[in-house]
């Protein structure tokens, strides 16, 4: 478990590296964010005051975009998909073949450690903007419910990492998984809830979108700590999201070890 | 007068070979060609959904009605992948040339560096996607029940050459960042925050900073909503074409300025 521990630290160290880059990349990213919440401000405007639409009035939708900024911040992956993709075309994974120490687990180290100094990098940049728009950032109702969300946010964070390892594994097998990477994040974006609150949708649509693990990234972490998800929808949502983290866990080992059946360790 | 058309059939010669070796280049790879073309269709359509489920609760925002926002999203596509096309590849490219050193070899090159920075590499795939722009377009256009005079097509022509070069001129300064900090992915990535905004209706901001900066800084308001207004005859007077045509210039300067500034402070890298 220790070696673990050096892994993160080493993670820490190299990722500090890049803190300005961060920096700039969480303040570039409130630019669309803004221009998304002034889109919804035009939307109420053109509505009675104190309209709900969807099941949100103006001051929790913005909120919510919010939040989901920094689930974001705190769960996304950054290069982590590319450098394991990497690592199998230069033949960088046989190393681990020979080491007692797990390729999975590793990763996971170095995307925990890269989470932590950019979460608090972008600390910075949106806590500004929460500032300015601090009417509408809502607190939890009480501190269950903070726990609660704390607690899937660190299941979504488990669950991201795990489909970005599973789509950089098809490294083994096609030659530049860039395009996957880049369809499978079209889908995450639209029914993770990125880009609204996914309550809003038809309802049945909507529970189709359940299904699949994309909610549990940000939608439910979120809807938990604003109290628009509770009670049996709570439970039920949280079974889901632990049911989606040990089936990706599970996909990620099984990808593994078919990949290694086809791994021809170039340059090694 | 002799002597620039020659120059201007030298360089015509020269991008045609480039954009025969990009497609060369290109065609190694048919699968992943192809992917790429489903890539942008995708996100396409992720922007088109998201106008989708807006005006599910509103029949207007800030004045646009839902088939105008659709033909706005669909120019802000054409525009955005004409630029793809032609420039973002390249321009993505020159911080790795600064860092490796490898600008060299084309300072080197009796051709302006300028230009073979900027579009060395052509990317036939997009033309596909722009295509797609252009379709939901026409559909927007068909659904307002509007059919565009021939003058409105052509100032189309015109403002959609204005917001390429907005986009390119604005890419292209911060690219030349990386002459200063060498490692500069983080600008493109930034960039790519700043199209985003492209797409929406500019009334929807309120007058103040952040349109302010993105209509007299960074145009990026105006790039697509100009274009799609003057099809939707939206636009009012046509004197309300020149700010996009004045940034374009305004930008293209600005660049270059930057450029040979930058120049300066080039030292290269492992040579």
């Amino acid at each position: 478990m220790e070696k673990y521990f050096h892994v993160f630290s080493l993670g820490i160290q190299n990722t500090l590296v890049y803190r300005v880059n961060f920096l700039f990349r969480a303040a570039f990213g409130l630019v669309p964010l803004a221009g998304t919440l002034f889109l919804w401000r035009a939307i109420y405007a053109g509505k009675e005051p104190g309209a709900v639409l969807g099941g949100y009035t103006l001051a929790q939708m913005i909120s919510y975009y919010l939040l989901v900024t920094v689930v974001d911040a705190v769960t996304a992956v950054a290069e982590d998909d590319w450098q394991i993709a990497a690592d199998i075309k230069d033949g960088q994974v046989s190393q681990f073949l020979l080491k007692p120490m797990d390729y999975l687990g590793y990763r996971l180290c170095l995307y925990g450690s890269g989470r932590a100094i950019y979460t608090t990098m972008a600390l910075i940049p949106v806590a500004i903007f929460i500032l300015f728009q601090r009417q509408h950032f809502v607190l939890p109702t009480d501190s269950a419910t903070l726990g609660v969300a704390l607690l899937s946010v660190v299941l979504a964070g488990i669950l991201q990492f795990f489909i970005a390892y599973t789509v950089a594994l098809l490294a083994f097998w096609v030659l530049d998984v860039s395009t996957f990477i880049f369809i499978q994040f079209a889908f995450e974006y639209i029914a993770s809830g990125h880009l609204f609150p996914l309550d809003i949708l038809p309802a049945a649509l909507h529970r189709l979108i359940l299904l699949t693990p994309y909610p549990y990234l940000l939608y439910f972490p979120v809807g938990v700590y604003l109290g628009q998800i509770r009670g049996a929808a709570l439970l039920q949502g949280l079974a889901m999201q632990v049911f989606w983290v040990l089936a990706a866990f599970g996909i990620a080992r099984w990808m593994w070890s078919r990949g290694l059946r086809k791994y021809t360790a170039v340059g090694g | 007068m002799k002597a620039t058309l020659e120059t201007l059939r030298r360089y015509a010669g020269i991008y045609g070979a480039l954009i025969r070796y990009s497609l060369i280049h290109e065609m190694q790879f048919k699968a992943n060609f192809l992917l790429w073309i489903l890539v942008e269709g995708l996100w396409f359509g992720l922007q088109l959904a998201f106008m989708t489920v807006l005006y599910g609760h509103t029949d207007s925002i800030a004045g646009w009605s839902r088939w105008e926002v659709v033909l706005l999203v669909g120019c802000n596509q054409f525009i955005q992948q004409l630029f793809h096309m032609l420039f973002v590849t390249n321009l993505s490219n020159l911080s790795e040339l600064i860092r490796k050193g490898t600008l060299d070899l084309l300072f080197l090159q009796p051709v302006n560096t300028r230009f073979l920075i900027s579009v060395k590499k052509f990317e036939i795939g997009n033309i596909a996607n722009a295509f797609m722009g252009l379709a939901v377009v026409f559909y927007a256009l068909w659904k307002l029940g509007r059919v565009p005079t021939v003058a409105q097509w052509t100032g189309f022509g015109v403002v959609c050459v204005a917001g390429l070069s907005v986009h390119y001129s604005l890419m292209f300064l911060l690219a030349c960042i990386a002459f200063w900090t060498v490692r500069a992915q983080g600008i493109v990535w930034g960039y790519y925050n700043l199209f985003n905004i492209a797409r929406l209706p500019a009334e929807a901001f309120p007058r103040g900073a952040y349109r302010a900066v993105f209509t007299w800084v960074l145009p990026m308001l105006l790039v697509s909503n100009v274009p799609a207004k003057l099809l939707a005859n939206t636009l009012g007077s046509p004197l309300n074409l020149l700010p996009v045509l004045g940034m374009a210039v305004v930008c293209f300067i600005a660049s270059e300025l930057f450029w040979r500034l930058s120049l300066r402070h080039y030292t290269s890298a492992s040579s």
